[in-house]
Order: structure tokens, then sequence, then C-alpha cells
């Protein structure tokens, strides 16, 4: 029976296998894939709203697709860039780093990554069906309602909930890799911090998607059904989906900001050779941040009039999460402190995100103050602020990922020189883009405006603004060429641990076989990898005999439930198009159809496949 | 191995004595189940029969469905049952966590509404 299904592997075609995986490490580069296509095409975005605000009076954009291309810009860099690209990283590193040979379910791993992709996809086609969303990512009511704006926005509203259920299963995922596919020894305390903060990520994914997926419920009612949720005319509430957006859009942002602290927190130790410093006081912080960020949502509404009291609260509740944060950063200085350090591109962008997330973090507490923030609110101070945390945490986080895990995930280093120049273009392009942004807040540049007049004394500023976003173009297009030159030039790495680092994913064998581990190791403390270097004979402690490996079976079926939930939602839109009923009809039912077929199909029993024990002693051998 | 999966559960993997267990965990839920209509009959009762001031009936059936709640969790979603650390813990803060959150929505949604 072992033997039978073992070939099965083999014998595929390239687009196939990446259409059917199961595999973590591949879902991750399919993550990484589309995380930075739409990472492109947002930044692009970005880059069309710098040149318009470049000189006064511009009128290279129309205000309507100024407004669009904001829209689009926030919310695909959230939902669509970051957090996949994120759970890129989650996704190869985190079943490695616990000792484990996939995730729990891989199955609905793979419906993750297709689900949330064609969600993304389903935003995007907006652009052919009369423009993109143009009512700010936050899709405030009631501009937000059918009463002003296009199917741009039944596009967001239902683009969104199917990308928010590949967010939502994907985080349930994690969760149940983390509690129960833990190797032998690697008990909660003992996990590397990148394990930690994505199992607080997964779980305030949980609680946070939820209350959005209502409010898009609702959103979509209030759009296609006639509802009146929102609607003040008819009893609705416009207040309401302020409320809800916020009570997922607060954690959301801790949410996207959680792994990138965890790699940060795997990159410094390494590269300082010395552990984290303070390990136990980073979980309880992290802990600490997610609870609080479930408290604080009120902040981005201190001027809707809620009144003083609930400002007050909520202004306190804010400030506390200065105090975890700051946590974090002392322990970060202190690992780097005495520390041997070497300053390669993933360490540069690191430990520079520290003082730069300290500026996003410190305007932050400034944002909090509720009577001053009727000041700040809807000014650029704002956009430098979130830039600040974003772009100086995630994207630095991003970026130290990248070229820390490259190795491992690809089996070649990247480009040093390559990435130094990247990191320091990078850095100075976002510092000179966002910086000044600060001050044209505080004289008192509005958000969301797609021209200003001349004379007010904001033309300068907006231009070292727009010359600083080019040159971070510069630096992400640089970074695209190094993947593909290192790609040709790059050595091929064949050593287990290019970093001398600590933790379990460099135990495995480069380029890692598709079961991970050919015995699961024995954890005997934290940082594993170094502790056995250092202690032991430099392998890690088998927990296991050697035996035949159980493996899961791909699949097609996660492509098309998703491909059926797209169609299903682009049917759902066509509601609001010039369309006959039944074509609409039609669409809504293949859509319905498929998505509910392929689960019946899936209900099929499939207990997956074996590797017999002599391929796994002959893949051992050749990668050994 | 395979094979076994393929059989159902109470066939593969279950002793006698898990088997014993698993009739005393079904009687468990069958009494609580008797024990959850009562208290719904009751708060039922509290309303339709119009004997109780109002007054009494209202803190009476939130009362009573805090109670309905737990026992949901702990006896129907096997929360009592050991092992149940993490889904104890998930739990307990998803409660946590949007306790307030609904709490401070009812308090707000009233002050501002346009």
């Amino acid at each position: 029976m072992a033997t039978a299904a073992a070939t099965q592997t083999k014998n595929k075609s390239v687009l196939w296998d990446w259409l059917t995986t199961v595999d973590h490490k591949k879902l991750a580069v399919l993550y990484l894939i589309a995380g930075t296509l739409f990472f492109v095409k947002a930044g692009v975005m970005a880059v069309l709203i710098r040149i318009q605000l470049m000189t006064a009076e511009n009128d290279l954009i129309s205000g309507q697709v100024f407004n669009e291309l904001i829209t689009m810009h926030g919310t695909i860099m959230l939902f669509l860039a970051a957090t996949p690209l994120l759970f890129g990283f989650m996704n190869f590193a985190i079943p490695l780093q616990i000792g484990a040979r996939d995730v729990a379910l891989p199955f609905i791993n793979a419906l993750g990554f297709w689900i949330f992709f064609f969600g993304g996809l389903l935003l995007s086609m907006s652009w052919f069906f009369g423009g993109g969303a143009d009512a700010g990512w936050t899709a405030y009511v009631p501009l937000s309602t059918r009463e002003f704006t296009g199917s741009g926005m039944d596009f967001y509203a239902l683009g969104l909930q199917v990308s928010g259920f590949g967010t939502l299963i994907s985080g349930i995922n994690f969760i149940v890799t983390i509690i129960n596919m833990r190797a032998p020894g690697m008990t909660m305390m003992r996990m590397p911090l990148f394990c930690w903060t994505g199992l607080i990520m997964s779980i305030l994914i949980v609680v946070a998607f939820t209350p959005l997926a209502a409010g898009l419920a609702l959103l979509m009612l209030d759009r296609l059904f006639m509802g009146q949720f929102f609607i003040p005319d008819y009893g609705g509430n416009a207040i309401l989906w302020a409320h809800i957006f916020w009570i997922f859009g607060h954690p959301e942002v801790y949410i996207l900001i959680m792994p990138a602290f965890g790699i940060i927190s795997e990159v410094v130790p390494a590269f300082s050779r010395k552990r984290l410093f303070g390990y136990s006081a980073m979980v309880f912080a992290v802990i600490l941040i997610a609870f609080l960020s479930f408290m604080v949502w009120v902040h981005h509404m201190f001027t809707i009039g809620i009144g003083p009291i609930t400002n007050s609260v909520f202004a306190l509740a804010t400030m506390t999460i200065a105090v975890p944060t700051g946590i974090k950063i002392f322990n970060w200085l202190f690992t780097m402190w005495g520390g041997k350090i070497t300053f390669n591109t993933a360490m540069l962008c690191a430990s520079s995100f520290v003082p730069t997330f300290v500026l996003g973090g410190i305007t932050g507490v400034m944002l909090s103050m509720a009577p001053v923030d009727y000041l700040y609110h809807d000014t650029y101070f704002v956009v430098a602020h979130f830039h600040y945390v974003i772009i100086g945490g995630i994207v630095f986080g991003l970026i130290a990922g990248l070229h820390y895990w490259y190795p491992k995930m690809f089996g070649h280093m990247l480009n040093e020189t390559l990435g130094k120049i990247t990191f320091w273009l990078l850095y100075i392009g976002f510092h000179l883009t966002f910086f000044i942004q600060h001050i044209l807040g505080l004289i008192g540049m509005q958000r969301r405006i797609y021209t200003y007049m001349s004379g007010q004394g904001l033309e300068t500023m907006n231009m070292v603004s727009t010359i600083g976003s080019f040159v971070m173009s510069a630096a992400i297009i640089l970074l695209v060429v190094n993947i593909v030159y290192s790609a040709f030039t790059s050595e091929r790495i064949t050593v287990r641990d290019p970093w001398d680092a600590r933790t379990l994913e460099w135990s495995t064998p480069t380029p890692i076989p598709e079961y991970n581990f050919a015995q699961i190791p024995q954890v005997r403390s934290l940082d594993p990898w170094f502790y056995e270097k250092v202690h032991g004979d430099g392998k890690m402690k088998p927990s296991e005999p050697l035996k035949d490996i159980h493996m899961p079976n791909g699949s097609i079926l996660p492509f098309l439930m998703a491909l059926g939930l797209f169609i299903w939602g682009f049917g759902m839109v066509m509601i609001n198009m010039d369309v006959p009923t039944v074509v609409t009809g039609i669409v809504i039912a293949v859509g319905f159809i498929m998505t509910f077929g392929t689960m019946v199909l899936h209900s099929k029993e499939d207990h997956g496949y074996y590797i017999p024990l002599e391929r796994v002693k002959k893949i051992e051998k050749e990668v050994g | 191995m395979a094979e076994e999966l393929s059989k159902p559960f109470d066939k593969s993997a279950m002793t006698l004595q898990e088997r014993a267990e698993h009739s005393k965990e079904t009687r468990i839920q069958i009494i609580s189940f008797a024990f959850m209509i009562g208290l719904t009959v009751l708060s039922f009762l509290a309303v339709g029969t119009e004997v109780l001031a109002t007054g009494f009936v209202v803190p009476f059936i939130l009362l009573l469905g805090v109670i309905q709640f737990f026992l949901q969790l702990f006896y129907f979603m096997h929360l009592k049952d050991k092992d149940h650390g993490w889904p104890n813990m998930l739990f307990s803060s998803g409660l946590v966590l949007s306790a307030p959150v609904v709490i401070s929505l009812i308090l707000l949604l009233g002050i501002v509404k346009w």
C-alpha cells in the first residue's frame, strides 16, 4: 500500500504541480509571488498619487481617479500585499521552526491561498467595470452607499469578503498548527518569537476578521439588496459602520506588524550572535499588545463627536500600548548591545527598523491625545504616521526576512552589494517621502485631496516627498533586479546553515526535502539548533526512528473552490450592473454550484500517501 | 494504518472503557439539554404569564441566559473535559476581547446617531 502511492508526486507538469500543491514551502512561494504582484500594483498607484501631488494645481489625474487610486492603494497594500507577504514567510518558517512536516491542515492552507488570491483578483476586476473602489480604504458610509458610489464599491465589498475568508481560514490553520504540530520538547516557551507572533497574529485574525466579514455583509446588503443598515433616512446608523470598521481596522494593523516584530526578533539575535534579550518579556509584550489592540478602536473616531469622556478613555488605552511596545524596542536594543554584529542587508533592515518604528510610535502617541487629534485629524500628519509604522515596520521587516530566509527558500543568497544599495535607497527614499509629510500635515495639508492651490507653501515639500517616492521605487526595482540577478549568478548553497543561526529551520538540509525532517527532532532548549551546535554534536537529536513518512496528497480542489467563490462574487456584483437578471442568476448559480460542488467532492476520504523508507534514505543521502 | 482510518471511529480506535465513557458523556449531554430546555421554558413563563414585574424579569432572564451560555460552552462544547486548555483559553480570550466591544457599542451608539 505504502509503495503504491509513493511515486505519485512524480510525473506532474510544473504548472499542475503548483496549482495542486499543498506543500507549505511551495505555498509560501506562491504567497510571496502573489503578494509581490499586488505590492507592485499598489506601489505604482502610490507613485501616480505622488506625481499628481508633485506640483500645485496639477491636472494629470482627475479627482475621481485620484479617489480610486488612494482607495485601491490602501486596500491592496493592507489586504493583498502586506498580509500575503507575511503569510508567505509564516507558511515557510513556522512549520520548520516548530519541527513539523507541514501545517496541520495542508488542504486548508492551499484553500486559504487561493481564496485570498481570487478575492484580490475580484477586487482588481473593478478597474475594468466602471473604475476602482473610490470611498477610501475605510469605505465610510454614507459615501460608500449605493447613492454616492458606483460598482467599484461592490467589488470592494465582495472582493474583500472573499479574500477575508481566505485570510481567516489561513489564520485558523496557523493556530491549529502551532498548538498541535510542535516537535517533542518544543514547549510554548521554547518557540521562536516568530512563531509566537504568528500565533498571536492568527488569533487576532480570527477575532478581528469576523467583525469585518459582518460589516462587509451589511454593506453588501445595503448596496445590492436595498438594505438600510447604514442609511439614516431609513432608520439606519452611519456611525455603526465606522465602529465596525475600526473594531476590525485597528487590530488589522497589529495583525500586520506582529509577524514583522517576529522577523526582527529572529534576524537581530542571529546577526548579533546573542540570544534574544528578555524572551519571556517579549512574549508577554506581544500578548499585551494584542489584547490592547481591541480596546482602542475609537481613537480613529475622536472627531466623530462621541464625547470627551469616551475620547479620554480611549486616549488613555491607546497610550498604554506604548508600554509593551517600548519593552520590545528595548529588548531589541539590548539584544544588539555587546553583540558581535554583522551588518548585512537583513541586519541593516532589522536594526534600522528599530529607530524608524520608534518615530512612527511617537507620532502615534501624539495622535492618541484626543484634544490635539482635532488638529491632526485628516491631515498628512496621519499619513506620515501610519506610513512610518507600516513601511518602517512591515516593509523593513519583510525585506529583512526576505534576505534572511532566501538561501533556505531558494538555495542561493541574494547579492549583498545590490542588497545594501537597495536598503540605503529605500531608507533614504522612505524618510525623504514621509518625514516631510509630518510637517505638511502640521501646516495644514489635508489627506485625500487630489490637488492644492499654489502659494500656500505646500509646493516645495510636496516636491521633496515625490522625489523621495521615486527613490523608494528605484529601491524596489533594484530588489527585483537583485532577485533575477542572483538567480543567475549566485552560488548554490549546500550547507544547512549559511548564517550560523539559532532556530530549527536551519537544521534542515538545503534544499529542503518535501517532508522537511526525515526524523522529527527532539528539542532540548530555546534556540534548539544553537544549543545542539554548542552543547551537542551539531546535529538535532531525532525523536523517532527513520520510517515511512506520511504526506498529504495534492489537490486541485482548493483552486476550483476559490474560483467558484470568485465567480459567485462576480455574479453578486453583476446585480448592480446593466445586465439581464437571467445572466446574473446564471453566473451566481455557476459559482454557487462550483463552490459547494467542490466541497462535496472533497468529502471523499483522502488519507494521503507514504514516502517509503528507501526513498527517504536516498533523498537524505543526496541532500545531506 | 490507512485501512483503520477508513473505519468508523468507535470501531477502530476506542477501547471498551472509552466506549463506556462515551455513553456516559451522551447521558450528560441529554440531561444538560433537558435542563437548558427547562431554563428556556422558565424564561418564557416569566414573560408570558405576566405575573412578575418587568424590573425583575429582565435581570432574571439575563441571569438564565448567562447560565445557559456556560452550560452550552462547558457541557455541549466540551470545555469542561480535560485536555481542553487551548479551546478554553481561546474561548475566554474571545470573550474578554468581545465583551468590552459589545458593551461599549451599546453604550456609544445611542449617543451619536445620524
